[in-house]
């Protein structure tokens, strides 16, 4: 589904990865771990293509095609989605305004008529529910006053009302109450099938109770230092990470 | 014949059409030597340091057009807020229309200033309030009241609560090759009385035109005004708006000015308080391009204790435009217990966009509460980055960021249908078709 060759990038000439390589199969669950500052959030900002970052080497494939030199929102088109860990406040566009862009803009780039306004309805009535959303909500002005939860939940209302193939999660679990948490993985575990793919960011294990990775990776300095299942999560809980830094100067 | 010369000569020429007897002959003249002492300002003078009225004066406007000029409803039909019912002051090359208007004496007057500057039963209300705020120093609003002739004339009386919008308008029709209008507004509005009036100039064709207006408002006692300026104009088109505001007690004022075309607009918006308890609302947004020009110069003159003014200035610029905004604060020492708030927030997209914001606080009381903020800067990129994440393309998400960026002003519109109006003059100046009504 998603596949990373050598990627290399920096951002005003500091070098933040050094050399990923990630290959995520449909169905499958990934996660990446890792310290502050390791570079996790740079590699999910530049799989959904912002264009602060400059990539000097490598490339990132979606389903075969590379996708690298595609703007963000043709990267979206194709199926990308990105959960900000801080999204944006949009005052006067309200979440229901919001989506339905998303959502029309998409089907246009795939030649696509918009969205009939009942169908559109019918789906954000559905999608809403599945993440114990109350109606009010989506007539409030896009993440403008939302409490830290509620931004989270509408990052992965708008997951499931676009559908992407490959769904990275940037620190998801931050700023989330135990609630929260469970209604967000919730959704995100309905909509995950055999033909999407999901990665996890995360600094904590918490997350990965209710979203079971598959695989679990070490990100380190601009470098994937360690893979395994998902005990490995437990296992930095329990240990941190400098066992593995010992484990690497050795 | 330079404008100024062809001006002081017209007066002569406007003075024998007049009552040469009555005391308005009196505040005319002394109004035109005003005018004729200083002349028309120049960007050595503070006030006007950003902008220069000089390439416009080079046009040989007409001053009195000469034709009666009609034109067709369904030619400007666009222009007005159709969706609703209003009284309406129209006016077509600084003539009144009465086949586009629908003025009222019933309860209210909404009518026009050359009636009430002539007729005996007005003349106690214009010998209290005609020039009574507007400056008799400054140049422009003398040469305006040495013409004073025509305009709207509003009069509300005490607890009347109009139910229907006013909308002035100004039509110029570009008949004549350059043209050059001063209307003169006059507004008074009774204790408790509450009224809102949108105000228009609107040029047809691409001929040259200049407005120097005036308008002065008098809120009584507990009176309520929304004044709402649409500066949506052709890029031939000049306008100087000088607006005063006289508020007494517990009055409250708010002027919007949405300035999204023209070539050089002026807007010197004036708050006078003479009471305690007034609340005092300036709000514009400013979404200019190529080289249009905006310059927003606002004073609030606290005078009194226990009073607030509260504005909120936004301003797109793209291409070459430039903007201006200076805004005059002014706390006497009488006015303790004062809430002057100042926002402006500038975005320039333009590589060649120019701002100058000068916020002036003069405070001369001890116990007050006064603060403003000045920003300047480019659309937010990671705000840019989350809506193209989400399949938004670059422009529409541009357009996005910069109707949420004017949202608090839009917000604060009271009348629904003006802000559909307002709201999708800007999706058509950003050049976006969002797929909702923003």
């Amino acid at each position: 589904m998603l596949s990373i060759k050598n990627l290399h990038a920096s951002v005003e000439d500091k070098e933040i990865l050094k050399g990923i390589n990630l290959e995520i199969k449909a169905g499958e669950v990934h996660a990446i771990m890792g310290p502050n500052g390791a570079g996790k959030s740079t590699l999910s900002s530049i799989i959904a293509g912002n264009e602060n970052y400059e990539v000097s080497e490598g490339e990132i494939f979606l389903e075969g095609e590379d996708i690298s030199e595609l703007a963000p929102e043709e990267r979206a088109h194709k199926g990308v989605f990105l959960s900000f860990q801080y999204p944006v406040e949009i005052p006067g566009v309200s979440v229901t305004n919001f989506i339905k862009t998303a959502i029309n803009e998409k089907r246009k780039a795939h030649g696509q008529d918009e969205m009939p306004a009942n169908e559109m309805l019918k789906l954000i009535r559905e999608k809403s529910e599945l993440l114990e959303m109350d109606r009010k909500f989506l007539s409030r002005s896009l993440n403008e006053g939302f409490s830290g939860g509620e931004k989270k939940r509408n990052e992965i209302f708008q997951m499931a009302m676009l559908e992407p193939k490959i769904a990275i999660l940037d620190e998801t679990d931050s700023g989330l109450d135990i609630d929260a948490l469970r209604i967000v993985a919730n959704g995100v575990n309905k909509l995950k099938n055999e033909n999407n793919a999901v990665l996890v960011i995360t600094h904590y294990q918490r997350l990965l109770d209710y979203i079971i990775p598959d695989f679990v990776h070490v990100l380190m300095d601009g470098k994937i230092v360690k893979s395994g299942g998902k005990e490995l999560a437990y296992e930095l809980e329990e240990k941190g990470y400098d066992w593995i830094k010992a484990e690497l100067e050795v | 014949m330079e404008l100024k010369e062809k001006l002081i000569s017209s007066f002569m020429a406007f003075e024998e059409q007049i009552d040469v007897t009555s005391e308005l002959h009196d505040v005319r003249t002394s109004a035109i030597k005003n005018f004729e002492n200083k002349g028309f300002p120049t960007k050595k003078e503070e006030a006007w340091k950003y902008t220069s009225l000089n390439a416009i004066l080079k046009n040989d406007f007409t001053v009195f057009p000469k034709h009666e000029n009609a034109i067709e409803f369904a030619e400007v039909k666009k222009y007005f807020l159709h969706e609703i019912d209003t009284y309406k002051v129209i006016f077509v090359d600084g003539k009144f229309s009465s086949f586009l208007s629908a003025t009222t004496h019933d309860g209210v007057d909404v009518c026009l200033m050359s009636s009430a500057l002539t007729k005996p039963k007005y003349k106690m209300v214009i010998d209290e309030y005609f020039n009574k705020i507007a400056s008799k120093d400054e140049s422009l609003t003398s040469l305006n009241t040495a013409f004073a002739n025509e305009g709207a004339y509003i009069n509300i009386p005490k607890s009347k609560v109009v139910e229907k919008p006013i909308e002035i308008i100004y039509f110029s029709t570009g008949k004549e090759d350059a043209l050059m209008v001063q209307p003169r507004n006059l507004v008074i509005v009774g204790e408790n009385a509450h009224v809102q009036i949108i105000e228009r100039h609107q040029s047809l064709n691409e001929n040259p035109v200049l407005t120097n207006a005036v308008t002065e408002i008098f809120a009584q006692k507990r009176a309520i005004v929304d004044y709402y300026k649409i500066q949506n104009d052709l890029q031939s088109a000049n306008l100087i708006d000088n607006t005063y505001i006289s508020q007494k007690q517990e009055s409250r004022v708010s002027v919007h000015t949405f300035s999204f075309g023209g070539n050089i607009t002026r807007n010197n918006l004036n708050f006078y308080h003479f009471g305690e308890r007034i609340d005092s609302t300036l709000k514009g947004i400013t979404i200019i391009g190529d080289k249009q020009h905006v310059d927003h110069y606002t004073l609030v003159n606290h005078a009194t204790p226990n009073c607030e003014s509260h504005q909120n200035y936004k301003t797109i610029l793209a291409d070459s435009s430039t903007g201006v905004f200076n805004g005059k604060i002014f706390v006497e020492k009488e006015a303790q217990k004062t809430d002057a708030f100042q926002q402006n927030n500038n975005i320039l997209i333009g590589d060649k966009a120019t701002i100058n914001a000068k916020p002036q606080l003069e405070i001369f009381a001890d116990d007050v509460k006064c603060s403003h903020g000045c920003t300047i800067g480019q659309l937010d990129e990671s705000a840019m980055f989350y809506m193209q994440q989400r399949g938004i393309p670059k422009k529409e998400a541009k357009a996005l960021l910069m109707y949420a960026f004017s949202n608090e002003v839009i917000e604060s519109i009271k009348i629904p249908e003006l802000k559909q109006r307002i709201t999708k003059i800007i999706a058509q100046k950003l050049g976006v078709n969002l797929g909702f009504d923003l």
